[in-house]
């Protein structure tokens, strides 16, 4: 069998440059194959990166001198979906991912549609075999997996490693904050390039990447924060979209007069996220409220880290997650809503994905295992750690109900929202709690969070905790099957996952610089025994073993089709359309003192960003919004004029039936 | 029952003594057979066998049904828009709610934007005064926010009968408040016991649609509803309940149109928020198909905000809703404008005025609708047209309920009469109703206002400037026993912890990434950016923090030795 799949591989190598990129068909595999133990499973989900790849040419040298046992990766190749990374952008360092050679034996491999048994092969940080019997290389390091699952590794979804807050750095950066990513099975993240107000977002991108670039030890992508949206954006949002590899932008609804967009900015926005197919994530708490809340309990003499909680209610939340869905909705835009914490803004979400809306909900490490009862701690430092907004619900239900929505799928991707600060960071707001830097841990400790929570407890199976720690973000943010899925062609990030083994959370052993774990003495099943990331093993034995810069960036693309396919349809479904009407012939009246009752007042919700008022119009724009309007438009001009002839003649359509 | 408040406001009516007799009285509570008694205006005896002067004029009831006189809480007459005044004044208003069995109105006073809230007020009372046939309160608009608009609100409270006050989340720019200033609007009116009304529509969203579709060249009354989807209401109503749920004030929703946002309302009473909701007349009795009628003087006859929901099954959903007490309170948000007045809109739908009519079809509509389809009963009836509004804006039991010592405002409803709208024979002045040609079940045969009867057998016979304005009292029991108990429970209390002695993180680049921006939502025109401390303000917000709170303090002092000695608290345990 192997050696008729080896004769037509070296056919292939004659005709290859012929066959770039082509998507021709061939017969599938029959059972018994290499893949005997599910037949045809991973043919058909196999993505084919080396007929895109510029370096295709020399790779393959280079591989056909060493070994010939890809068959996998060339059976996969004709009937792969296929994946187009954008022109060299996202694989320019991949060429120096050399060496590690490394089977993975004896694993039950765990995708979020199905689970088998199969041996995993593991070369240049790709995988490149799987099934069983494989025929490798000698001298191929071996993982024993025997009696433990073989998953994806986890995609962190938001993490902010840099963003200071206050003037404060987080303590652990992309270098401390992957290794304990990585730790705790997760390997890729994305992190939140937080834009001042007046700083521009390519500059901001840059810095951020070149920064994640030197120090970070596992892949990352990053998204990019929106603190105070103009026109004059556009450009550098197509830049970044098209150019470098950013499909998701996140607005604030919190930190009025800072960071928060109003409802008109956010429409705006939400319409060029839509033409550019990018996502939009909001941060959800209404401003407004928790900025007057905030005076009040400070004026009632509250000034420690439970006002926090107090001035940020559960409604507050809920309420800016039903605004930003009806604005997406009008919009007609994607929604991710960051950092869930409530049950009631999980209620939102779920009746809107019921009404068809496109939102997705992103629950954390921390409201899926902890509440905010802590905050009410008598020990100020502890109460403090907890401290960030939306703020842990001190309803002690909320996990559990969080949990469940999480199993039956009306929330979709977990992530960690992990920024730290360290106490003597946090004591900034020792005297007044609206200073305490916000920010919790839970990168290291998410994916046995949601295995100890919702796959012990029975609510979820192992595939559905695939599907929600790595599978459902990558789909989201369009990096799947890179990443998100063991397959053929996939990245070699991978982790060997004891359901049986548990540990105890505490601070003195967790691999986060911060001195404060918020899950200090909680105990979970589930357990990453082994952590493979970009081919290379990273944490064995309880040991890291991460090089600082080893992670690359990973570009993505627009229009990510998981999120973009119904979109697109619905935009072409949502003309509206106009009555035709004769000409109203009738009389109109006379309309005095017009200018004096309707005061043109300047815009009142809009932030006073740098826009004039009567805008120029701007030819780059999508033809969507605004331009053409005015802003007298709602004075009537023309007030006094009576068409008493009109053209073609007077039509009679003012009777009264 | 004289120390009613208002009475000094009755002009002297001439001594008019009634005697209705063999009626079937209906409260919101029960229903009853007895003979009722009126003299000066006032309900005197209520029973059998009463003993009355000689020479009283006498109506025989044939047992047909007395009900309270209807209270419209929602008129606009005579209301200025961009220029314009809308079709019918206080006289034609009140004469047509009259003739529908409405035998007292609440109108919105609406101050432009820069006129302080008293002139406006007083302005409205003349009107009112001069022209009004039935008995009148007023709410009063609230268009922009400021200090000033403080101390005006409690004037108006204390002194001159108001307790309600209404807030605009739409007309971006024009009436539109921030959440910010709603919040705050929201707190000084619980503190004057009052009730905070809502026009619920995100203007923001609005703005923006409406600019979009007249951007696709859609310039008909079809625009109007396609720049206000039914979503961009329940979004407002849910925010608004949100605020109102913070602040702990109570909330009345004016016109509500559409299904999801009466859904808002229903969900959040079941989550024990004190929020009242008001269909009106057009969303219960008709829907938004109209608005693509190929007639443009009809279509635009529909225009009013939030629009009527185009799904026709939204007038059943909603009269379901006012059945089984989800919402409470009918209006008519009665502001029609003609057609010639709605064609300054004829090239631009968001230039023409908005509102329907509904004051005279008001209680024939939701008899039709609800009682004669066996949704309510007559009792559920009176509660929804009358008791429950009379109760809500403190009129109870003078208004909305048939009682001795009452008011003499009765209706003497014949639940078998039927007849059809027709603009030809309604009493408003346009040209055109929005329910033209429905056919409605039950009306009212005899109306008696302020002891007069002022329509018999079809004829009315209304006084102009007879109405008198009707003074309401603030934390009407109704809605604040609850708002007053919550308030008792909601002090929030600190944890006492010792002083934190740890390290302190010391802060560098503070002032270049916080730069104090100028407080952005707020209009810069009418606000100073550093506000000056008010001491009349409630001591409840604001004051104590200042502008720059966000901006750390005293951030690289370092407590060494903290008085009465260091305590151990940071350690992590």
């Amino acid at each position: 069998m192997m050696s008729d799949r080896r004769s037509s591989q070296d056919d292939d190598c004659s005709s290859l440059l012929s066959r770039l990129g082509s998507d021709s068909p061939r017969p599938r595999m029959k059972y018994g194959g290499m893949f005997c133990s599910v037949e045809g499973a991973f043919e058909n989900k196999t993505l084919n990166f080396e007929s895109f790849s510029p370096q295709t040419q020399r790779r393959r040298a280079a591989r056909t001198r060493s070994d010939g046992n890809d068959g996998g990766a060339a059976g996969g190749r004709g009937e792969g979906q296929t994946m187009v990374f954008s022109s060299g952008h996202a694989r320019e360092n991949f060429g120096k991912r050399e060496g590690d050679r490394l089977i993975i034996k004896g694993g039950k491999v765990v995708n979020d549609d199905q689970s088998f048994y199969a041996d995993v092969y593991v070369e240049d940080g790709i995988i490149k075999q799987i099934g069983e019997n494989l025929i490798v290389p000698s001298g191929v390091k071996t993982v024993d997996a025997y009696g433990q699952l073989v998953i994806p590794g986890g995609v962190d979804a938001n993490t902010s490693l840099l963003a200071p807050q206050k003037g404060m750095n987080p303590t652990d950066d992309f270098y401390n904050g992957t290794r304990a990513a990585l730790s705790g099975g997760t390997t890729t993240i994305i992190d939140h390039v937080l834009v001042e107000p007046g700083t521009s977002l390519l500059t901001a991108f840059d810095q951020w990447k070149e920064t994640a670039e030197q120090r970070a030890c596992c892949d990352f992508s990053l998204h990019l924060d929106i603190t105070r949206w103009h026109d004059g954006l556009y450009e550098e949002l197509e830049s970044l979209i098209k150019d470098k590899g950013v499909n998701s932008f996140l607005f604030f609804m919190a930190y009025k007069d800072k960071y928060q967009s109003s409802d008109s900015q956010l429409y705006e926005a939400f319409g060029i996220l839509r033409d550019l197919g990018a996502i939009a994530q909001v941060h959800a708490e209404n401003g407004d409220i928790i900025d007057e809340e905030q005076k009040k309990l400070l004026c009632l003499g509250i000034t420690g880290p439970e006002g926090h909680v107090l001035s940020h209610p559960e409604e507050v939340e809920t309420e800016a997650v039903y605004r930003a869905i009806t604005i997406a909705k009008q919009a007609n835009c994607p929604l991710y809503v960051t950092k869930v914490m409530s049950k009631s803004a999980a209620d939102v979400i779920a009746k809107a994905r019921k009404k068809g809306i496109v939102v997705y909900g992103e629950p954390i490490t921390a409201s899926l295992a902890t509440d905010g009862s802590h905050y009410w701690s008598k020990d100020w430092a502890t109460a403090a750690a907890f401290v960030m907004s939306p703020p842990l619900n001190p309803d002690p239900s909320t996990p559990q109900y969080l949990i469940s929505l999480l199993a039956c799928g009306d929330l979709q991707v977990t992530s960690s929202a992990q920024a730290s600060f360290s106490t003597a960071q946090k004591a900034v707001g020792k005297d007044d709690f609206t200073l305490i830097p916000e920010g919790t841990n839970g990168i290291e400790e998410r994916m046995s969070v949601v295995w100890d929570r919702a796959v012990s407890t029975g609510k979820m199976d192992e595939n559905e905790f695939v599907a929600v720690t790595s599978t459902n973000a990558a789909k989201l943010f369009n990096i799947y099957p890179r990443k998100g899925r063991i397959a053929v062609g996939s990245d070699a990030d991978i982790v060997v996952w004891n359901p049986k083994e548990t540990r105890t959370v505490s601070a003195e052993t967790h691999n986060l610089t911060v001195e404060v774990n918020i899950f200090e003495g909680l105990e979970f099943r589930g357990v990453a025994t082994v952590v493979i990331c970009g081919g290379r093993v990273v944490f064995e034995d309880g040991k890291l073993n991460a090089n600082e810069g080893t992670g690359r960036f990973v570009a993505r693309k627009s229009f990510p089709d998981t999120v973009y396919k119904r979109i697109r349809a619905r935009s072409k479904m949502a003309e509206a359309r106009g009555v035709p009407r004769g000409n109203y012939d009738g009389p109109v009246h006379d309309v005095i003192g017009m200018t004096n009752s309707v005061p043109p007042t300047p815009t009142t919700r809009g932030p006073s960003c740098p826009k004039s008022l009567i805008a120029p119009r701007n030819l780059h724009r999508s033809g969507f919004t605004l331009s053409g309007a005015q802003v007298d438009d709602h004075i009537p001009r023309r007030s006094t004029q009576r068409i008493v002839a009109p053209p073609g003649g007077k039509s009679n359509i003012t009777s009264l039936s | 029952m004289s120390g009613y408040q208002g009475k000094k406001n009755i002009p002297r009516i001439t001594s008019d003594r009634l005697l209705i007799k063999g009626g079937k009285i209906v409260n919101d509570d029960q229903s009853f057979c007895a003979d009722i008694y009126m003299e000066d205006g006032v309900i005197k005896q209520i029973g059998e066998n009463l003993i009355v002067p000689g020479g009283v004029k006498t109506i025989d009831a044939h047992g047909r049904m007395l009900l309270p006189g209807g209270l419209d809480v929602h008129t606009r007459f005579q209301m200025p828009d961009r220029g314009m005044t809308s079709a019918d004044d206080f006289y034609q208003g009140t004469k047509a709610a009259l003739a529908g069995g409405t035998t007292m109105i609440i109108d919105h006073v609406i101050p432009e934007p820069g006129v302080s809230l008293i002139s406006a007020f007083e302005q409205w009372r003349e009107w009112a005064d001069s022209k009004s046939c039935c008995d009148y309160s007023l709410h009063v608009d609230i268009t922009e926010w400021h200090k000033g608009i403080q101390e005006e609100m409690e004037a108006l409270v204390k002194d001159h009968g108001v307790n309600s006050f209404l807030v605009y989340l739409a007309y971006k720019d024009v009436f539109q408040l921030t959440d910010a200033q709603v919040y705050e609007v929201f707190s000084v009116i619980r503190d004057l016991g009052a009730i905070a009304q809502v026009h619920a529509e995100n203007g923001d969203i609005v703005a923006e649609e409406q600019r979009r579709i007249l951007e696709q060249g859609i310039s008909g009354p079809e625009g109007h509803v396609l720049s206000r989807p039914e979503e961009v209401e329940a979004e407002a109503v849910n925010r608004s309940v949100t605020v109102a749920n913070q602040t702990n004030c109570p909330l009345y929703i004016t016109k509500v149109m559409s299904k999801s946002a009466a859904d808002v309302i229903a969900q959040a009473r079941k989550k024990g928020t004190v929020v009242y909701g008001e269909p009106i007349t057009a969303s219960l009795g008709t829907d938004g198909s109209h608005y693509w009628s190929k007639n443009w003087a009809k279509a635009a006859a529909y225009v009013t905000s939030p629009p009527l929901s185009p799904d026709p099954t939204t007038p059943d959903y909603l009269n379901s809703l006012l059945s089984c007490g989800d919402l409470q309170v009918t209006g008519s948000a009665h502001c029609p404008f003609n057609t010639a007045q709605r064609a300054v809109g004829k090239d631009d739908f968001s230039l023409i005025p908005e509102g329907v009519n509904g004051t005279e079809e008001r209680m024939s509509i939701i008899w039709d609708k609800c009682v004669v389809t066996g949704k309510m009963d007559e009792n559920q009836f009176v509660a929804v047209t009358s008791t429950n509004a009379a109760k809500i804006f403190n009129l109870y039991p003078r208004k909305g309920r048939i009682a001795v010592g009452s008011d003499a405002d009765l209706v003497l409803w014949d639940p078998d009469i039927t007849k059809i709208i027709s603009a030809k024979s309604h009493n408003s002045t346009v040209e055109y109703n929005i329910f033209e040609g429905t056919e409605v079940r039950g009306g009212p045969l005899v109306v008696i206002s302020q002891g007069k009867i002022v329509l018999e057998e079809g004829t009315l016979h209304t006084t102009e400037g007879s109405g008198r304005f009707m003074a309401r009292k603030p934390f009407p029991d109704y809605v604040y026993k609850r708002i007053k108990a919550r308030s008792r429970l909601a002090e929030l209390r600190g944890v006492p912890r010792g002083l934190y002695d740890g390290p302190v993180c010391e802060v560098s680049v503070t002032p270049k990434t916080l730069t104090p921006s100028t407080s952005a939502k707020t209009s810069p025109a009418k606000q100073p950016n550093q506000p000056v401390r008010n001491l009349h303000q409630s001591g409840f917000s604001l004051s104590g923090a200042q502008a720059d709170d966000n901006i750390p303090r005293r951030n690289t002092q370092r407590i060494v030795a903290p008085p009465g000695g260091r305590a151990n608290i940071t350690s992590l345990g």
